[in-house]
């Protein structure tokens, strides 16, 4: 029908609407409203109840116990790999995955030298893992006692979310699993069987990599992300991942 | 079963496909080319992603990702289109429902064939995605929702065909409903990545939605257009202005989305926001300059918009012509916005040494195939719908 054709037709008016037709057409709208709210509110859900927005947590206030963290002291890396080495052989990573590996800055200092700083990455274990909420079979989760994010790769059906999600390059999908994989801090090879730190941690021979559990006061991770004056950092801050592996220069 | 058939299939009325040779050896290209698509699939899952892929760790989503978000958006918006007739009673509109219901269930049909070659393991999906429902996973919302999608547009089309329209309206109200929460889901699987700086936003669902309903205008013409071609059928009067309808509704949207593509753009250029402005930078002057300008600017927005504001929705072989342009440039709409979207590393900004600035996918042999093959299953079904169902002509109700 044309708009002229629209105009030339009798005003039927609100008031010939019955009641009932009111009320369904409300009822609809509020069906409609209903569905859609439902399912906003569920995406909104935290994957964990008690989750610590800062940085680094309050004392008293980390989300897991143990809560295991790594803190890395960049400047002492000197790229030697054997923390590479040493998770491929305990974690059995194929030869195109890693689950950790180190990267390399250069800046020009004062005097016109360069300065080279290496940066070693793996799976920061996030407090608020984008690569959890992504998951649509919870084949990955943060784990409720240690908040370490594991795998259960009989679950994974390799849509690869978790991998675009990952704001830290962490994960990759592993032929021989069928699964993705991802550093677990060892938990699998070590920690689970009762080695208390990671096999990367152990290797470095330049105690670059310091493996703990954050929420024991008396542990060296916490100290050093406790001393004084000290500068803590971790990678894309920004995507608010919160991660628990920080970086320091002490 | 014969007897379940013979009430959907029609026996009588309707338009009668000229049964040639052409017919015949199209079915069998379709067919064969499947086939090949299958086959290639079949392959990857037995020797593995990483060796017949082209999608790598930093780039874990290729082409197929691609075609699978063009199929699904190509069907949200047939059913978007197919339901402004029959679901809200705009009686201008009910000639090309039929046809759009059927196409809506062959698009998405076709979408499931290429997602099912992409993921790694889908014959874990049907377990997994009930004993692992996760209410947070955008893409677990997107796969149910659109599995429901599938289901109420079988039952609408089948209740259709029964002339059974008061079902098949609330059917089709129930397949509208679910098609656009999964498609704006399908948006949110992008759009809720912080990761990933130029999908993240509101910008994804709202835009998906928008270029679905614009997409299911140019698909509608088109593929009305080549059946009637095809078997030399006379187009009613009531089928013209259908199309002319369809065709100014699809304008509409395409200048909408126009005006969306400019703002997306302006705003990832203005203040430089990391990670974006390298992404957006790649499509206006880089590697993807090409696929951005001439794939979805000219052929997708632009040629299109011109061709049906300049004959007024009224010259059948024009709006084809539009049709043909559109579906071309949607198709590049979703490969640019699928790759470019990762194309960005992870620690970009940070003076990296031996990192690359930008990352690259080239889709190989086998992600293309499998492309090939869903494209040609589509086609498979529609030649079949418009024999089986004779030209899905609307009785008058």
């Amino acid at each position: 029908m044309r708009i002229n054709d629209l105009e030339k037709l009798e005003n039927e008016g609100l008031e010939r609407l019955t009641s009932l037709e009111r009320r369904r057409f409300l009822q609809l709208g509020l069906a409609v409203t209903g569905v859609y709210l439902g399912g906003t509110i569920l995406s909104l859900t935290p994957v964990a109840e008690v989750q610590a927005a800062e940085l680094v947590p309050e004392v008293g206030q980390y989300p897991y116990s143990p809560h295991y963290a790594m803190v890395i002291r960049e400047k002492f890396c000197i790229d030697c790999e054997r923390c590479m080495e040493a998770c491929v052989k305990t974690n059995d990573v194929p030869v195109y995955g890693f689950r950790t590996t180190i990267l390399e800055r250069r800046r020009t200092v004062a005097g016109g030298a360069h300065e080279t700083i290496f940066m070693p990455v793996l799976c920061n274990q996030c407090n608020r893992p984008p690569c959890v909420r992504v998951c649509p079979t919870t084949a990955t989760w943060k784990d409720k006692k240690t908040g370490i994010v594991v795998m259960k790769p009989s679950r994974c059906i390799g849509c690869k979310t978790c991998m675009t999600a990952c704001p830290y390059n962490a994960r990759y999908f592993k032929e021989e699993n069928r699964a993705v994989d991802k550093c677990d801090f060892c938990w699998e090879s070590r920690l689970s069987k009762g080695e208390k730190t990671t096999a990367c941690a152990e290797a470095c021979p330049a105690d670059v990599r310091v493996f703990g559990d954050l929420a024991d006061t008396k542990s060296r991770v916490f100290e050093l992300l406790h001393t004084p004056e000290t500068i803590i950092w971790v990678l894309r801050p920004e995507v608010g991942a919160l991660p628990n592996v920080y970086y320091v220069n002490v | 079963m014969n007897k379940l058939l013979a009430g959907v299939l029609p026996q009588e009325g309707g338009l009668e496909a000229s049964v040639s040779g052409k017919y015949t050896a199209a079915i069998g290209l379709c067919g064969l080319l499947t086939l090949v698509g299958v086959a290639a699939g079949i392959h990857s899952l037995y020797a593995g992603h990483e060796h017949t892929f082209g999608v790598s760790r930093e780039v874990p989503w290729g082409v197929l990702i691609a075609a699978y978000v063009f199929f699904v958006v190509t069907s949200t918006g047939l059913c978007i289109v197919s339901s402004i007739g029959h679901v809200f009673g705009f009686k201008n509109f009910n000639p090309i429902a039929k046809r759009a219901v059927f196409m809506s269930i062959a698009t998405i049909v076709a979408g499931f064939l290429v997602i099912a070659f992409e993921i790694e393991n889908s014959w874990r999906m049907p377990v997994g995605n009930v004993i692992g429902a996760n209410a947070t996973s955008n893409i677990w919302w997107m796969g149910t929702l659109y599995g429901a999608y599938l289901f109420f547009m079988l039952i609408e089309f089948v209740m259709l065909q029964k002339n059974d329209h008061k079902t098949a309206t609330a059917f089709g109200l129930a397949g509208l409903l679910t098609g656009v929460a999964a498609h704006s889901n399908l948006g949110a699987v992008f759009g809720l990545l912080n990761a990933r700086e130029f999908w993240h936003g509101p910008y994804m669902p709202i835009y998906f939605i928008t270029s679905a309903a614009m997409s299911g205008c140019v698909a509608i013409i088109f593929f009305t257009y080549i059946a009637y071609r095809a078997n030399n059928w006379k187009m009613s009067s009531e089928m013209e202005k259908a199309m002319e309808g369809v065709a100014k509704v699809g304008a509409l949207m395409m200048a909408v989305i126009i005006f969306f593509t400019c703002w997306k753009m302006i705003s990832g250029i203005s203040g430089h926001p990391p990670g974006k402005y390298e992404a957006i930078m790649t499509l206006l002057s880089g590697k993807y300059a090409l696929n951005f300008w001439g794939g979805e600017v000219m052929l997708g927005m632009v040629i299109p918009f011109v061709i049906i504001l300049a004959v007024r929705g009224k010259s059948m072989p024009m709006l084809f012509a539009a049709s043909l342009a559109g579906m071309i440039g949607i198709y590049f709409m979703r490969y640019d916005l699928v790759i470019v979207g990762q194309l960005v590393p992870h620690y970009h900004g940070m003076g990296l040494v031996d990192y690359p600035e930008l990352l690259s996918y080239t889709p190989s042999l086998h992600e293309n195939l499998v492309v090939v093959g869903g494209v040609a299953f589509c086609v498979m079904l529609f030649l079949m719908g418009e024999k089986l169902f004779r030209g899905h002509v609307a009785e008058d109700h």
